[in-house]
């Protein structure tokens, strides 16, 4: 019902464009350098793990092909992912909650105003468009991140390293991400609200919205990065 | 009075889970009249408060309006409706995340094609009547004392000059001081804007003040209705109780359900 109710509200004016471009902020922007320290890492040890992996059997120059499809498949949607749900699920859940608690949601709709087109609607918009950017940022640096350790301390040959890294790559792989990041978006920012609007009274009923909020995100995100990629490759 | 009362509540009942919180709420309210409520905790007066704004539904009974039935209407019936009212909640319950000139005109602005410049004047307009100062419009709610925000509140409530004032304990938390200058506040707004107003409070000397009638309720019912000056003098137990915030009585600390 808050699922089928959110996203009717998303797309029925009247849309709170004020509303939803603090949350493109909030989400696209702010999340910006946790995003890119996470991939920035991952990047980095998956390139160093590949390397001590693949030089067993003496598959070493295949490090930059590894490192580009994990990131831009799987690592950087995921990490991303559950970055973003920790740090805007939580956010979320506990503004909402709180406004719960405090009458606030109660006083918007005295106000005439739906909450859930004004409160809502613009996360789940936001939450929807910002990840794929975010993890598109996040793909190039933990792309960059593997270079860095390939390149400089591997000793992999700079313009090799970067033709292995495109060689195999195909623009399904990259699409592949920026469809996993829509959905995680959506429900990261889908928890998020519907904890903290479902939040129980008091200062334990928002603490628990929270928890409850990047739990529940975090599994969602595990479970249909499953189903999105059975999907895309199932056959 | 024969009129069509402005306000016309008529048996209803709300029941939560188990507990039966309203169990027959019947209540007339003419216009331009001021009604308070008064009753001890989870007795059911907010609960009455939020039947009547259409965010709880009750089980069953009726609520009309200017003579429509509020009860069971469509969302924008409601919302129409609801720009007859005005409230101000226990808490404030002012936006966090908005100024206060974006609190104050916030229905306004929803409502109107109400430039920023000119929304940001009506707010001044309104908050200088309500004794604060122009500048509070550009602070946000947590930088305002317990006071200043029910004035914010207070402000919000009547920028869209409204039919009907709710009142959700308009003076809770206060000192008697400031308690007093929201209650007169109270009182010259709603004869400004000729308003209908009921109002949930624990505070006997603002409900001397702002009402004209009483509802006592207790146990999902009301008790006694009469006018303000017939209060202390009720005959019934309960009522004088307390009126006088007597510690002994029919009425204990969490029995009214």
């Amino acid at each position: 019902m808050f699922t089928a109710a959110a996203i009717r509200w998303a797309v029925w004016p009247p849309f709170y464009g004020r509303q939803l471009l603090r949350q493109i902020i909030d989400i696209g922007y702010y999340s910006l350098p946790v995003v890119g320290l996470t991939t920035l890492f991952s990047g980095m040890v998956l390139a160093l793990q590949s390397y001590t992996g693949f030089a067993r059997f003496s598959a070493e120059d295949t490090v930059a092909t590894v490192v580009v499809l994990s990131v831009t498949r799987e690592l950087g949607p995921v990490l991303a992912g559950l970055m973003v749900a920790g740090r805007i699920g939580a956010s979320m859940a506990a503004e909402i909650g709180t406004m719960r608690v405090t009458d606030q949601i109660d006083a918007l709709d005295s106000l005439s105003t739906r909450p859930m087109q004004y409160l809502v609607a613009p996360r789940i918009i936001a939450g929807t468009i910002c990840l794929p950017f975010l993890v598109l940022i996040g793909d190039i640096i933990g792309v960059f991140g593997g270079y860095l350790v390939g390149v400089y301390k591997l000793g992999f040959n700079p313009s090799l390293y970067l033709a292995r890294t495109l060689e195999y790559l195909e623009f399904s792989d990259v699409f592949l991400g920026l469809v996993k990041a829509a959905v995680f978006g959506f429900l990261i920012a889908l928890m998020g609200c519907y904890h903290g609007y479902n939040s129980g009274r008091g200062a334990e009923g928002v603490g628990l919205a929270t928890t409850n909020a990047v739990v529940s995100a975090s599994i969602l995100i595990l479970i249909s990065n499953y189903l999105v990629t059975a999907v895309f490759f199932g056959n | 009075m024969s009129s069509t009362p402005k306000i016309r509540i008529d048996n209803i009942k709300k029941r939560f889970g188990t507990n039966d919180v309203l169990k027959g709420i019947s209540l007339d309210i003419q216009a331009q009249e001021s009604v308070c409520i008064i009753g001890t905790s989870g007795c059911g007066k907010s609960v009455t408060l939020k039947c009547l704004l259409g965010l709880i539904t009750p089980d069953s009974g009726s609520i009309l309006v200017n003579g429509v039935e509020t009860v069971g209407q469509s969302r924008r019936a409601r919302e129409d409706m609801l720009r007859q009212f005005g409230m101000t909640f226990q808490f404030g319950a002012l936006f966090d995340s908005l100024q206060i000139w974006e609190n104050v005109t916030f229905r306004l602005r929803q409502r109107t094609k109400l430039t920023r410049q000119a929304a940001r004047d009506v707010a001044a307009d309104i908050v200088t009547q309500l004794g604060l100062g122009a500048h509070v419009i550009d602070q946000y709610p947590a930088e305002l004392s317990g006071g200043m925000q029910k004035r914010v509140a207070l402000a919000r409530a009547i920028a869209d000059k409204p039919e009907i004032l709710l009142f959700d304990e308009p003076t809770s938390g206060l000192d008697p001081i400031t308690g007093g200058v929201i209650d007169n506040l109270i009182i010259d707004q709603v004869k400004k804007l000729g308003a209908t107003t009921l109002t949930i409070s624990h505070d006997m000397a603002s409900v001397r003040r702002i009402a004209d009638k009483v509802a006592m309720v207790h146990k999902g019912r009301i008790i006694w209705f009469g006018a303000v000056t017939d209060m202390d003098n009720t005959g019934v137990p309960e009522v004088d109780q307390f009126v006088h915030g007597e510690p002994f009585g029919p009425l204990t600390t969490g029995n009214s359900d």
